[in-house]
């Protein structure tokens, strides 16, 4: 997803003067092309993540269209006041790109681990949170967000992840989810990085005989209140997947929305991180099995609610 | 590419500052009686500041709130939103009785500055630490865009304490931003205690200086030297400019003048009055 983001910035930078980068002290080399082609317009903010978001938000308070970029923990709680205060109290319209949302960055220990950002950011008005689940969900992400005037966060995961979409998503909107594979039996509403984990247990499902319908459901705030409807209606059970706790995140929302619109689920699982801090060492794959999170466990989860 | 032309700075004119600084004064004892409000000390204490900035340095024009080519200025200490209000009123941004409704149900004029609500208002500020990181990108946004503005931040010395307005500092110097300047209401008192005794910003100037800006003291009451200060940035040192302004918490007014209960106390109604007659305001 990461190298993703650089090209598209680097493309709507050729093609729109108000795109302004702001990095806070990472991807060496990363924005090089950006930074070759607009020497003006990339800044290397240095471990300084408070100003970066003044900052940012004082350029789109004068008609530029900043994107804040450094790794999750850092561009979101790290300076969440500036974030609520400086971007959202004034609608300021900043594109706030972080990387190693989740456990992407396991292996660095729980500092730069991020599982609790999707639920502070979707607290504060006038902000939009969107979780794209590949590399072409980043792009379409990006471009949509500078052809809007709101505040805006895109959550990425890592580089190299699983490609899921075929090519290039021309209809994307924001708040609009994406049907990825259809099914009749159980419907998967996957955020963010753990789209390829939901086509995995898919996968998993069909070999049980499950037809499992997957939506990439990117835009976590607002919600694609149509989606859900439809969802709960046809199916036996609707689970939302996300790499995030399950206090605030994605199936929080939905849980919400649930009780908000009075609507009696069916069956409804949430897959998320648990109330805790994952201390051990290991990758990402290693904590996604630890916590339950990988294809077939999530498959085995379901059907044992389905019998 | 726009290029602001700037008015030909006027000469100063030290005695019609010093009367609009009484009358700001006046203004801001008035509005803090009328609302019980708080940080009435602090308004005074950047009164002079704050007049000469909208009387004699920026390049404004309240007719056009929105000019991109304006100069800004950032009240970061905006708990001295009544100074802000005040000015902003006597300029003719908004209509002078709207300042009746300070603090009143359903008005415009809260405690802090609102954002994108008031004319004239750039920041909402009261949240302290914010105005200087706000103000190196709308600086960096002139530069991009070709407008050659300039950005004054008033921060309280209580406000230094944030660590943001270090992290901004810093960029401010690594990025050269000559247009932007800082003036620090240094009245020695924050909220609740002596500032150099709370956190040590001593040597502040130095401070400053050691961060890359162009750190001058300066007497926070004397408005013509302010003026002249303010109307010097950029100065040429390619530097950001710092004006530690030294000043008394509660200036104006004997029995407010360094005496910190009133960084919460509103006045009486006989407290006004005597106060008025000491401004000269009968």
């Amino acid at each position: 997803m990461r190298n993703a983001f650089a090209d598209e910035l680097t493309k709507l930078g050729n093609e729109d003067a108000r795109i302004v980068m702001l990095s806070g002290d990472i991807g060496n080399r990363l924005f090089d092309k950006f930074r070759d082609k607009h020497p003006a317009r990339f800044f290397n903010c240095g471990v300084a993540e408070a100003n970066m978001m003044g900052v940012a938000a004082g350029m789109a308070m004068n008609g530029l269209r900043p994107v804040a970029y450094t790794i999750t923990p850092f561009v979101t709680t790290r300076c969440l006041e500036q974030i609520r205060t400086d971007v959202c109290y004034h609608e300021a319209p900043v594109t706030i790109v972080s990387v190693g949302g989740g456990l992407a960055y396991s292996g660095l220990g729980p500092t730069h681990h991020a599982c609790e950002d999707i639920s502070f950011l979707r607290a504060l008005p006038n902000m939009v949170v969107i979780c794209p689940g590949d590399a072409h969900e980043v792009r379409a992400a990006l471009r949509a967000s500078m052809q809007q005037d709101r505040p805006v966060y895109i959550r990425m995961g890592k580089k190299g992840e699983p490609v899921v979409h075929p090519g290039p998503i021309s209809d994307f909107a924001i708040g609009k989810a994406i049907t990825v594979q259809a099914g009749s039996d159980v419907c998967l509403l996957s955020t963010g990085n753990m789209l390829p984990e939901a086509v995995e247990a898919g996968h998993k499902l069909k070999e049980h005989g499950i037809s499992a319908e997957v939506v990439s459901f990117h835009t976590v705030k607002p919600l694609d209140e149509d989606c859900l409807r439809k969802a709960f209606a046809k199916f036996r059970l609707v689970a939302t997947l996300e790499e995030h706790s399950l206090i605030g995140g994605f199936g929080a929302a939905v849980s919400e929305w649930l009780t908000d619109t009075e609507t009696q689920p069916k069956k409804f699982l949430r897959f998320g991180t648990p109330d805790a801090f994952f201390k051990k060492s290991g990758e990402q794959e290693y904590a996604r099995e630890v916590l339950g999170l990988t294809g077939h466990q999530i498959a085995e989860k379901i059907l044992h609610a389905l019998t | 590419m726009n290029v602001a032309v700037r008015n030909t700075a006027p000469p100063i004119d030290a005695g019609a500052l010093k009367l609009q600084a009484a009358l700001l004064r006046g203004k801001v004892i008035e509005m803090s009686h009328a609302a019980q409000a708080a940080h009435l000390a602090s308004s005074l204490s950047c009164a002079d500041i704050v007049t000469a900035a909208y009387w004699h340095v920026l390049n404004i024009d309240p007719a056009r709130p929105k000019d991109p080519l304006r100069d800004r200025f950032i009240l970061s200490k905006g708990h001295a939103a009544a100074a802000l209000y005040a000015t902003l009123a006597m300029k003719a941004y908004f209509p002078i009785e709207e300042l009746n409704t300070y603090c009143q149900d359903g008005g415009r004029l809260a405690e802090h500055p609102p954002a994108n609500l008031l004319p004239g208002v750039e920041a909402a500020t009261g949240s302290l630490g914010h105005g200087l990181p706000l103000s190196c990108g709308m600086a960096l946004s002139g530069r991009i865009k070709g407008e050659h503005f300039r950005v004054f931040a008033l921060l309280s010395d209580g406000e230094n304490n944030e660590g943001s307005v270090w992290e901004a500092a810093m960029f401010a110097s690594a990025q050269k931003l000559d247009n932007v300047c800082v003036i620090v209401d240094y009245n020695k008192w924050q909220a609740t205690a002596r500032s150099n005794e709370t956190l040590m910003l001593a040597p502040l100037r130095e401070k400053w200086a050691a961060f890359g800006w162009d750190a001058h003291e300066i007497d926070g009451h004397d408005v013509a030297a302010l003026a002249a200060a303010m109307q010097r940035v950029p100065n040429g040192s390619g530097k950001p400019v710092a004006l530690i302004a030294h000043t008394v918490k509660g200036k104006g007014v004997s029995f407010m003048e360094d005496d910190n209960n009133w960084h919460y106390r509103a006045p009486t109604a006989e407290e006004v009055v005597k106060a008025k007659k000491e401004l000269g305001l009968t």
